[in-house]
């Protein structure tokens, strides 16, 4: 899960980590009344849930008070790459003596932490990489072992840093941003840029957080950060009925037990010329409510043409599946094509059961893709 | 012979007691698992399936000396589970359960190197022997001995692919459920090493998604070292970048992550890639041939 800028700052703040003083505003209105109450030159800055806010006019200095309305509303409603600008972080001014780019995320591949860091900041770090790839310090991080002295060390060095002061600052940071990502499961602390001020102290002026969703149950007062708002409201429902769900844009409704095996489906559709409408992870359970609740939110996407059932049945019975087809057919009212693919354990007992109610099955996966990309290329 | 897992290894079931690890319990013994016992804390002296439960590990590991344990411990306490089972040292740990956050896996790996110990999962489905041995939650019924290995990120998707290759009368050596995480115990090169060694296992089947590097690295290793045919579908073609695909490491994050990007490197490497699942056997025979 993606956290705001602010939300990002807010748990920089309980960690100790200097931020700029700044207010978040729900409100147009509000961003104005903040900035007409401080001193300037304030920053504001869109809060979105997606990189690029600069080049996009989401971010925006204001020196002058009759600049103040206009700017916040040029900023307001505005669509960053498909979100909307509905909040608007106010914060103080600084200024910049240094810019530098400090991050930690759990690296898949070392199955470490990784530090990284670049005496250049405020830039697209993934571009340094490609065009100087020596600009940039990747340091793994045993998380048993932890951050240490000589990790620090190694740091202060890649940074050319000497000014002692700062050099604590830094190291004092490092630490704070170890110790988040370790007591909180973020996939991903990342300060860019990490500013210098002219005064000497140095400040987070920019936040990206990753939380990693398994880790989410087993945070305390973390309430306030959970947002949703980077999913649809098709997701959000799916998530609510414990379903795994992403929406698309085609018109095949698919419905399918296993992650990979769903995507494997979606793959195939698109191989035959169909385009499927969402990935849908129904899991291992043949509960009738869990087939009725996946129903329910395909076909509130009145794009969907045709619904394919996707089903090899492992621990999972293809008899108890096909009851919990039958149930949910019972208590909805579809109109849509349904195309079902069925086999494995007790794949037998389950055909029956949907031909008893005249639905048509299949045991090929292959049958049953054609099949709907048939049907949902139909006019209606 | 086969990897990790045969008709003689010892199996104890962390969680034995719970729903699932009872349901499983049950089920690998009508395989034909040789499961000795389990533990679940405060259940000493209970018997399960008729077999003895105790309250840790250590006491499980003194009375049994299990080759391997199955965890179905739920998530708030499975990764004290895993470190249970490293602490007293069993070879092989297969941990079925879904939702551990990485750094958990992280941890419970950097204080299992070196310590000669294979962790498997989590969230997978776990590994089997075909009519030898299973350790997880597979339907054992579509499996079927034979010389291919499989390597698998995901569950019902590798029914589909054994399926298929059952059907078509190709028997499988091993076959092991790696698990959808970001972080699992053993990736696709830790056992494909060992399928290199496994003089039953002539060819492998590896069933990749979106998501990481390791389908590169497993790439690399088979054009340079391996040795033996392989074959590889790459799920997700129809991914949308940034969303997870109910796996937590099935998410397309920057272009490496890709499954055109994987299916294009893998090709240019010389590695036959799958267009469909159910086209693995006939490649498989092709380039075995």
């Amino acid at each position: 899960m993606k956290l705001y800028e602010f939300q990002g700052k807010e748990l920089f703040a309980r960690y100790g980590i200097p931020i700029p003083k700044g207010k978040v505003a729900n409100k147009a209105e509000d961003a104005i009344g903040y900035c007409s109450s401080s001193d300037l030159p304030v920053v504001v800055k869109a809060q979105v849930l997606v990189g690029g806010r600069g080049k996009a006019g989401g971010v925006k200095v204001i020196s002058e008070k009759e600049k103040i309305k206009e700017t916040v509303n040029s900023i307001w409603g505005l669509d960053i790459k498909g979100y909307k600008v509905e909040k608007l972080l106010v914060e103080e001014g600084v200024e910049i003596e240094n810019e530098i780019y400090l991050s930690i995320m759990v690296n898949r591949d070392s199955e470490r932490f990784t530090i990284i860091a670049c005496s250049e900041g405020g830039v697209d770090i993934e571009g340094v990489a490609k065009v100087d790839p020596g600009a940039i310090l990747k340091m793994d991080i045993d998380p048993l072992i932890g951050l240490r002295s000589h990790h620090k060390a190694k740091l202060f060095s890649h940074l050319s840093l000497d000014n002692p002061n700062i050099k604590y600052q830094i190291g004092y940071i490092a630490d704070k941003i170890f110790n988040m990502s370790r007591e909180l499961y973020l996939n991903l602390v990342e300060i860019n840029p990490l500013i210098i001020t002219k005064g000497g102290r140095v400040l987070a002026l920019d936040s990206k957080i990753v939380v990693d969703d398994n880790g989410i149950p087993f945070l305390k007062d973390f309430e306030k950060f959970i947002n949703n708002d980077d999913k649809s409201p098709q997701e959000i429902e799916a998530k609510e009925k414990g379903l795994s769900f992403v929406s698309l844009d085609g018109n095949i409704g698919c419905i399918v037990n296993g992650a990979g095996l769903a995507m494997a489906t979606m793959d195939m559709i698109k191989h035959f010329g169909g385009d499927p409408a969402n990935f849908l992870d129904v899991g291992g359970s043949s509960n009738p409510e869990k087939v009725i609740n996946a129903l329910n939110i395909i076909t509130s996407n009145d794009k969907v043409k045709v619904i394919l059932f996707n089903i090899f049945g492992g621990i999972t019975r293809c008899d108890d599946v096909a009851n919990g087809i039958k149930a949910a057919l019972k208590a909805l009212d579809i109109s849509i094509p349904i195309v079902i693919r069925l086999t494995g354990t007790n794949e037998k007992e389950g055909v029956k059961i949907l031909e008893d109610m005249g639905m048509e099955t299949t045991t090929s996966m292959t049958d049953a893709v054609k099949k709907a990309v048939a049907l949902s290329s139909k006019e209606a | 012979m086969s990897i990790l897992l045969n008709k003689d290894s010892k199996i104890i079931v962390q969680g034995i007691t719970g729903r699932d690890g009872s349901f499983h319990t049950g089920e690998m013994l009508r395989y034909g698992t040789k499961i000795v016992g389990g533990v679940t804390p405060g259940k000493l002296g209970r018997k399960e399936h008729g077999l003895p439960v105790f309250d840790t590990v250590s006491q499980a590991v003194a009375e049994l000396k299990p080759d391997a344990t199955c965890v179905f411990v739920p998530p708030r306490f499975a990764i004290d589970a895993v470190w249970e089972s490293i602490e007293s040292g069993i070879g092989l740990i297969v941990i079925i359960t879904e939702g551990l956050p990485s750094r958990d896996l992280m941890e419970a790996k950097s204080y299992a190197s070196g310590r000669g110990i294979v962790l498997i999962g989590p969230n997978c489905p776990g590994i089997i022997t075909p009519e030898e041995s299973k350790v997880g939650i597979m339907p054992g019924h579509i499996f079927k001995k034979g010389n291919v290995g499989v390597i698998s990120r995901s569950g019902t998707l590798t029914y589909e692919v054994v399926h298929a290759l059952t059907q078509a009368g190709m028997g499988q050596s091993t076959v092991i459920g790696i698990g959808g995480d970001p972080i699992i115990g053993s990736r696709f090169l830790d056992l494909l090493k060992l399928f290199k060694d496994d003089p039953d296992t002539h060819s492998v089947a590896l069933i990749g998604e979106i998501g990481g590097s390791d389908e590169y690295i497993a790439a690399e290793y088979i054009k340079n070292e391996f040795g033996k045919p392989a074959v590889t579908f790459i799920a997700g073609k129809t991914a949308p970048e940034g969303k997870k695909m109910g796996h937590a490491g099935a998410i397309v994050a920057g272009k490496s992550d890709s499954a055109q990007a994987k299916i294009a490197a893998l090709s240019e490497m010389g590695i036959s890639v799958a267009e469909l699942p159910q086209d693995i056997p006939e490649l498989l025979e092709k380039c075995s041939l």
